[in-house]
C-alpha cells in the first residue's frame, strides 16, 4: 500500500494536524512503509473470525442513573488557555 | 540506603534504622547529583515529598504503616498527579497541571508512599526508546550512550541508577517490559484491567495497562498489591478480588509446566541473548519446571495488528488534545480549524503524528473492513494461540526484547526498525495477558531480560516463577558501576 502526498494531506485534514510542505514526502514515505507492514495482514483468511474488540469477557457496567460527581468547572478551567464567564473561548465560528 | 531493595527499605523504616524524611532526602539528593547523566526524571517533587516523609513518619511512630508507608517512588509522567505537571512526554501537555490524581497515585498516596517526581516517557507513551520524548532522550544507566528502552525509560532508568527503589511504568506493547529488559530491572505487565487506568493518559485504551517496576519479584508484588483493583471510574476495570502477591512468592515450582515458543527463538534474535534465555531455562529446570516446546503460529502478525490497532485508538484517544480545553494552543489561531490544526501539528511530536495519521487512515471511510475490522480478527487468532498453549503449559518463557540496549539515533530514523523492538513483547498485549521481564544475564557488558508470560489474573504465579529464579541468581542484584 502506498500512499500519495494528496492522501498525507487528505489524512493530516482528518485528524486536523497542520503539517508543513517540507515534511509531506517524509510522511508520504513513512507512513507508506508502516502500511506496507500492516499489509501483512491481507495474506490471512480471517473468514468466520469473530473480532476481538477487547482483552477480558465483559459487559458494560451500568450504574443508577443519579448524580455522582460535583461540579469542578471552575477548577478545570484555571488550566484553559482562554475563558471568559465560565465559557471556553474559541475563534467566532458563527458570522 | 540507595542499594537496599523496596522490601528491605520497609523493614528498616518499621525497625527505625532510619526514618522516611531521611531516606526520601537520600535520594532526592542522588537525583540532584546523578539525573542530569541520564535525564530520567522530568520533574522532581521535593517539597511534597519531603512533606509526605514527615507524615509517614509520624504514621510509621504510630503504627499504622503499610508495606509502602514513607517509601520514596518515581511515577511515570503518564499518571495524573493533582497540582503537579503531567506532561506525558510532550509539548502538548508541558504546560498542563492536573487538576486531580489518577487512581493508582491515589492508591500510593492512601499506602503513605512518598512521590519522589515524574519520570521522562516517549511522547504519549508512543516509542520503544525514549527518544521521542519532548525533554530529551533518557540514557541506560549502564552505557549512556545507549538507550534505556522505552516508553517508561525514565521509570526504567530511575530504579537502575537507584534514583528510586521503584517506579510505576504503562504498557501498550511492552513499555514496560522492553525498558525493564534493557535496563537489567524487574518489570510486571499485569492482566489488561487489573489496574485502573483511571487518570491514566490513554494511549490505545484496550491495550493499556500499567504495573510495577522495580529491582525484584518480592517488591514488584509489594508494589502490585497497592496498585490493583476495582476501579468504578474505569469502565474496563476487572472486578475481582486481589489476591496478597507476596502470599505464594517462595512456593514450590517442582513440576511446572513451562512452554517455550519456537517462534520466539528464530530469525531476528540476537543469538547472545538466546544463550542468556536458554541458560535461564536450565535453572528453572533445575528447580523442578519440566520444558515443553509450543507452537504460537500467528505470532508473525501481532506486529502488523497492533499497528493497526494502537494508532487507530491512539487517533481516537488523542482527539481530546484541541488547544481548548487544556494544553498546549498555538498563537493567533485564524479560525477554529487553524486553532485545531496548528494547536495539534506544533504540540504533537513526529511520531505522534505519524501513529495519529495511521490510525485515522486505518478508520476512514472505505477502509475500516480491510484494516481495524481484520486487525481485530487477527487479534483473536493471536489470543487463541494463547489459550490453546495454556491448556498444556502453566507459563511461557523466552526473551523480552531481541537484543541488548542499542546505541542512542541508531534506530531513530527507522520507524519500522524501531517498531520490531516489541517483536516479543506486543502479543500479550492484544491478548490482554500478564507477563514480566527479569534480568537473565548480560550481552556485552549490558543487561538482558527474560520474559514470563502467565494466563489471565495469574499474576501471583509470575512472581512467584520470576522470584524463585531470583533467589537462585544475582542478575537483578547488579547496579551499574557509576551508580552504585
Amino acid at each position: 500500500m502506498s500512499l500519495t502526498q494528496d492522501d498525507v494531506k487528505k489524512i493530516a485534514h482528518l485528524a486536523r494536524l497542520s503539517i508543513s510542505e517540507d515534511n509531506i514526502p517524509a510522511y508520504e514515505k513513512e507512513l507508506s512503509n508502516i502500511l506496507g507492514l500492516v499489509e501483512q495482514m491481507s495474506a490471512v483468511d480471517t473468514r468466520d473470525v469473530v473480532p476481538m474488540a477487547h482483552p477480558l469477557d465483559m459487559a458494560q457496567r451500568l450504574r443508577d442513573d443519579v448524580v455522582s460527581e460535583t461540579d469542578h468547572h471552575e477548577q478545570y478551567q484555571t488550566i484553559a488557555p482562554s475563558v471568559e464567564n465560565g465559557l471556553y473561548l474559541v475563534p467566532q465560528v458563527i458570522e | 540506603m540507595h542499594n537496599k531493595t523496596l522490601s528491605e527499605l520497609s523493614t528498616a523504616l518499621k525497625a527505625g534504622e532510619f526514618s522516611s524524611t531521611e531516606l526520601t532526602r537520600h535520594y532526592l539528593d542522588r537525583i540532584a547529583d546523578l539525573d542530569p547523566q541520564i535525564n530520567a526524571f522530568v520533574t522532581v517533587t521535593e517539597q511534597p515529598a519531603m512533606a509526605a516523609a514527615a507524615s509517614a513518619d509520624e504514621r510509621i511512630a504510630a503504627g499504622t504503616a503499610t508495606p509502602l508507608t514513607g517509601i520514596p517512588l518515581a511515577q511515570k509522567d503518564i499518571f495524573c498527579t493533582e497540582g503537579v505537571k503531567t506532561s506525558c512526554g510532550s509539548k502538548m501537555l508541558d504546560n498542563f497541571i492536573s487538576p486531580y490524581n489518577a487512581t493508582v497515585i491515589e492508591h500510593f498516596n492512601a499506602a503513605g508512599a512518598v512521590m519522589l517526581g515524574k519520570t521522562n516517557m516517549d511522547e504519549f507513551a508512543m516509542g520503544s526508546s525514549n527518544e521521542t520524548s519532548f525533554y530529551g532522550s533518557v540514557k541506560n544507566p549502564w552505557d549512556i550512550n545507549k538507550v534505556p528502552g522505552g516508553s517508561s525509560g525514565g521509570s526504567a532508568a530511575a530504579v537502575a541508577a537507584r534514583l528510586a527503589p521503584a517506579s510505576s511504568g504503562t504498557d501498550t506493547g511492552g513499555s514496560i517490559r522492553q525498558p525493564a529488559s534493557l535496563c537489567g530491572i524487574t518489570g510486571l505487565k499485569p492482566t489488561y484491567g487489573r489496574v485502573s487506568r483511571y487518570g491514566m493518559i490513554a494511549f490505545a485504551s484496550s491495550l493499556d495497562q500499567a504495573g510495577p517496576m522495580t529491582r525484584s519479584a518480592e517488591d514488584a508484588a509489594l508494589m502490585l498489591n497497592c496498585m490493583a483493583g476495582f476501579d468504578e471510574r474505569d469502565s474496563t476495570s476487572a472486578q475481582r478480588d486481589v489476591p496478597d502477591y507476596t502470599a505464594n512468592l517462595s512456593g514450590s515450582l517442582e513440576g511446572l509446566k513451562i512452554g517455550l515458543p519456537k517462534e520466539y527463538f528464530g530469525e531476528g534474535l540476537d543469538a547472545q541473548v538466546s544463550s542468556a534465555v536458554e541458560a535461564a531455562i536450565r535453572e528453572y529446570e533445575n528447580l523442578g519446571a519440566v520444558v515443553k516446546e509450543i507452537s504460537l503460529p500467528n505470532t508473525h502478525l501481532a506486529v502488523p495488528t497492533y499497528y493497526v490497532v494502537a494508532p487507530a485508538e491512539c487517533s481516537s484517544n488523542l482527539s481530546r488534545f484541541d488547544g481548548v480545553r487544556f494544553g498546549y494552543r498555538c498563537e493567533n489561531p485564524a479560525d477554529l480549524e487553524d486553532l485545531y490544526k496548528r494547536s495539534r501539528g506544533e504540540g504533537f511530536g513526529a511520531e505522534v503524528k505519524r501513529r495519529i495519521m495511521i490510525g485515522a487512515y486505518a478508520l476512514s471511510a472505505g477502509y475500516y473492513d480491510a484494516y481495524y475490522l481484520k486487525a481485530q480478527q487477527l487479534r483473536r487468532l493471536i489470543s487463541d494461540d494463547f489459550k490453546r498453549a495454556f491448556e498444556e503449559v502453566d507459563v511461557i518463557m523466552g526473551p523480552t526484547a531481541p537484543g541488548p540496549a542499542f546505541g542512542l539515533g541508531e534506530k531513530a530514523d527507522d520507524p519500522i526498525t524501531m517498531y520490531l523492538s516489541d517483536i516479543y513483547t506486543i502479543a500479550a498485549n492484544l491478548a490482554g495477558l500478564p507477563g514480566i521481564s527479569v534480568p537473565a544475564g548480560f550481552v556485552n557488558d549490558m543487561p538482558v531480560g527474560l520474559q514470563i508470560i502467565g494466563n489471565y489474573f495469574d499474576e501471583s504465579r509470575l512472581l512467584n516463577v520470576a522470584h524463585r529464579y531470583q533467589q537462585v541468581t544475582d542478575w537483578h542484584t547488579r547496579a551499574p558501576e557509576q551508580f552504585k
